[in-house]
């Protein structure tokens, strides 16, 4: 039909400089400059406060101690853009490292072991999908639940006691705790993974899709988009991400512990949540969830070197959390 | 009834912004008799009634209760006047039991801090088995709609009214129901109680009241006995409007439209509808009319497959299709533009161009799966531009735009896949004129380049004005089809309401009373 020559045409008498950046766009760009703003300018101010700050081994520390749970962070932006949430990541990586641990130890080579433990950790996905598509339940409560499960499966497979598991080959190991150059593998591994992600959530039509779904789930199946799949494949991408973060975590500690990672899953959605992602779906970015999380890591690490009790570094962080949705809820009811 | 009346409105003005949603209309109540009080949507008889239930404040005019001039600011002041309404929609609270619901004002006011629960289900029994066997004990979200109406109804009858009005209470109730209800309207006559009484459908009003009143785009036509009009009169009554060039022009009788497009053979869903043939010719726009939930947009719907047939064949251009989701539906080129802009139409915190592209991310996509942002502003620009969409640019968010230009953007969107066939379910809702002739003008354009097209509306002037063919559902099932030289308001309004049959159903509403 003549549609599209029309189209052709016009096309033809004004090219518009594509890829410019909307308004949405601009607005996360603005919350990702006002984060870093910020950030920067908390390291300023504790390199006076404090000399050991702004040091290469302070820094690394810094970045090694938010890498691994960065990576989760990831998979948890994903998933609050199509409007679900996973409370069960924090018993997801402890389940990971724990299969992944128990199989070494019964004779399997650390590399397959680690792969089944992944695998494992995206089959919990997967149920979840299932229970959130196809019996209709959400994600708070089926999340809740395997949360739980999953986590009781941890002390069924370790029968509640840490697995000691020193005899992993160096070569496994130094995926925890070596480094290339001075620069830890577990840095490489979390920029690796937010570099690709945040390149496909941004390009890939596929991404796209996750964005209709959690901007208005209604309006993305009357364009014909499945948006039970969507849901259901970003279920199992939260939770493998979760199990390949657990796999890192066996290789740091060279250890498996059945109640590690319990509350981290909080840490998370606060990262993903400062970051800029909504807990109504549709939108979020990588970055910005990163940088969520580097922010809560710099205050942590600031309240150590400043000699501020342990029991007050939560009521902070809570605090920080509250200031950065009422802001964000502030900006949003004045726009519209 | 030569007696004062029991409720009379005099002049009465509503205007809600620009718009004039009442002007100087009149109506007057005897006591005992039941008054039907009729117009097409939008002719203000919601808004007379909410006025009288002390919902909305008349701008001007006065309400006139037993011969004193009132003031109802609140549905508490209506109450005690004696004044109840049941509204159209359903507004209990889910989660209580039907007696809590029947008894709400009275546990209101009650000062005892503890209920007495005994007395209360007994109560409800007693009011709630006049029109049903209801257990009362029911929670009211395990009721079915019609049943759920039934409780408002029953709510109603507790107050103690002398004025009850009800505003389209069969819409959700079976036959059966129905004529239960008409039976306890009658017996609240018998006690005096005068009834207001507003229905589109004919056969109701012939067999139950006694005088008619009809609105007219907010204006008051005319009051009659009702031995002294027929069904045809108030049609006209209700209608009698010029249409105006608003419209552009029709195929000419000689042209006749071309191959078969899309057919629809014996399509049905188990539920809603069933054995709905349609056939859409090239060069014509066919209109789809009907009352409200009769099962318009669910047949394009499961045509669509957004919804599940259970039977049916469908064939675009002469070959079959097997659609199974709504996406081999617009793969094969087949379309539908929701009722509901904002709720499932448009996605509204994003971009004008991501919102074009989501009906078919393939055609924008290059290799390795990465989306084409310079593909997809470009087919956005030039869509946005012979929609003629007013914008800052085609990145703003759709929230942005105003109503008629979020319409077009869905339009874009259908058109973004240079679709065969577009169903459209009411494209000129709530949008300004000016925006409603542009669409008019595209939809007429699109069907002389050969693109099948199907215009659901409740606008008669919609229908007529724009479409060569209108086809009336009714109760799902295709109630007849009107071609261009048949066209007229009163033909559909008949079709829909199905007065036909108005001599058989009166007869046997009479022979249950």
């Amino acid at each position: 039909m003549s549609l599209r020559q029309a189209g052709e045409t016009t096309m033809a008498v004004e090219i518009k400089p594509a890829g410019r950046r909307g308004n949405i766009a601009r607005m996360a760009t603005l919350r990702e400059a006002g984060l870093i703003a910020i950030i920067l300018a908390l390291c300023i101010a504790m390199s006076f406060a404090s000399p050991h700050f702004l040091t290469w081994g302070n820094l690394r520390a810094m970045m090694m101690s938010f890498s691994i749970e960065g990576i989760v962070v990831v998979g948890m932006t994903i998933l609050l853009i199509v409007g679900g949430i996973d409370l069960s990541v924090g018993s997801v990586v402890c389940f990971s490292m724990v299969v992944s641990g128990a199989l070494f130890l019964s004779g399997l080579d650390p590399w397959t072991a680690s792969l089944i433990g992944i695998a494992a950790s995206a089959l919990i996905g997967a149920v979840m999908g299932f229970f959130v598509t196809v019996v209709g339940l959400n994600h708070f409560i089926t999340s809740l639940a395997a949360m739980v499960i999953v986590r009781g499966m941890c002390l069924v497979v370790t029968k509640g006691t840490p697995l000691s598991l020193f005899t992993l080959p160096p070569e496994f190991k130094a995926l925890g705790q070596g480094s290339f150059r001075d620069i830890p593998y577990v840095i490489l591994i979390f920029v690796m993974v937010v570099a690709i992600f945040d390149f496909l959530l941004r390009r890939a039509t596929a991404f796209r899709k996750v964005f209709y779904t959690g901007s208005n789930e209604k309006a993305a199946q009357y364009s014909g988009i499945k948006t039970s799949h969507v849901k259901f494949w970003v279920t199992v991408l939260c939770s493998t991400l979760a199990g390949l973060a657990g796999v890192i975590y066996m290789a740091r500690f060279g250890a498996a512990t059945p109640t590690f990672g319990a509350g981290m899953e909080l840490n998370i959605i606060a990262a993903a949540v400062i970051g800029g992602a909504s807990l109504n779906g549709g939108s979020g970015t990588i970055f910005g969830a990163i940088l969520g999380m580097a922010l809560l890591s710099v205050v942590t690490s600031s309240l150590i070197l400043l000699d501020v009790s342990v029991y007050w570094q939560d009521m902070i962080k809570g605090c920080i959390l509250l200031a950065a949705v009422s802001i964000d809820h502030f900006l949003h009811s004045r726009k519209f | 009834m030569t007696e004062a009346p029991i409720l009379e409105i005099r002049n009465l003005t509503k205007t809600f912004g620009p718009v004039l949603a009442l002007s100087e209309v009149k109506f007057e109540l005897f006591r005992g008799e039941i008054h039907a009080l009729c117009g097409e949507n939008g002719a203000g008889k919601s808004t007379l009634m909410n006025m009288i239930a002390g919902l909305l404040q008349p701008d001007d005019g006065e309400i006139v209760v037993d011969g004193q001039r009132v003031s109802i600011a609140s549905p508490a002041a209506a109450q005690s006047l004696g004044i109840a309404l049941v509204h159209q929609e359903i507004a209990l609270c889910q989660d209580a039991t039907v007696a809590e619901n029947i008894y709400m004002a009275a546990i209101n006011r009650r000062r005892m801090p503890l209920m007495n629960y005994q007395k209360l289900y007994c109560d409800a029994q007693r009011v709630m088995d006049l029109l049903a066997p209801i257990p009362v004990r029911t929670r009211v979200a395990d009721l079915s709609i019609s049943n759920q109406q039934l409780v408002e109804i029953a709510k109603a009858l507790t107050l103690d009214c002398k004025v009850l009005m009800l505003d389209e209470p069969t819409a959700a109730l079976t036959e059966s129901e129905a004529r239960r209800l008409f039976a306890i309207v009658r017996g609240l006559k018998q006690r005096g109680i005068s009834i207001v009484y507003i229905s589109h459908r004919m056969a109701e009003i012939f067999s139950l009241c006694d005088r008619i009143t009809i609105f007219r785009d907010g204006r008051y036509v005319a009051t009659d006995p009702i031995e002294a009009v027929s069904p045809d009169d108030v049609v006209r009554k209700m209608v009698g409007r010029e249409i105006t060039q608003l419209y552009p022009d029709k195929l000419l009788p000689q042209e006749k439209p071309g191959r078969a497009i899309l057919c629809v053979e014996g399509l049905a869903d188990g539920k809603r509808f069933a054995d709905v043939d349609i056939e859409v010719r090239e060069g014509e726009i066919l209109g789809v009319g009907g009352l409200i939930g009769a099962g318009r947009s669910e047949i394009a719907q499961t045509i669509c497959g957004i919804r599940a047939a259970v039977a049916g064949t469908i064939a675009l251009n002469g070959s079959p299709l097997n659609i199974r989701h709504y996406r081999d539906a617009v793969d094969a080129g087949l379309v539908y533009l929701s009722e509901d802009r904002k709720g499932s139409g448009l996605f509204l915190d994003m971009p004008i161009a991501a919102n074009i592209a989501a009906l078919d991310l393939g055609r924008l996509t290059g290799r390795l799966g990465l989306l084409d942002r310079r593909a997809e502003a470009q087919q956005a620009s030039c869509l946005t531009r012979r929609l003629g969409v007013r914008m800052a640019g085609v990145e703003a968010a759709v929230s942005t735009l105003s109503g008629g230009n979020q319409q077009k953007v869905a339009i874009a969107k259908q058109l973004s896949i240079s679709p065969k066939v577009i169903i459209m379910d009411e494209p000129t809702r709530g949008i300004d004129v000016g925006a409603k002739v542009e669409i008019h003008r595209l939809l007429r354009q699109l069907a002389s380049q050969g693109v099948g097209i199907i215009v659901i509306s409740s606008e008669l002037p919609e229908l007529i004005g724009l479409c060569d063919r209108v086809m009336v559902v009714r109760e799902g099932k295709i109630a007849g089809e009107l071609g261009a030289d048949e066209l007229s308001e009163e033909a559909i309004i008949l079709l829909a309401s199905g007065v036909q049959q108005t001599s058989t159903q009166q007869e046997e509403a009479k022979n249950v009373a």
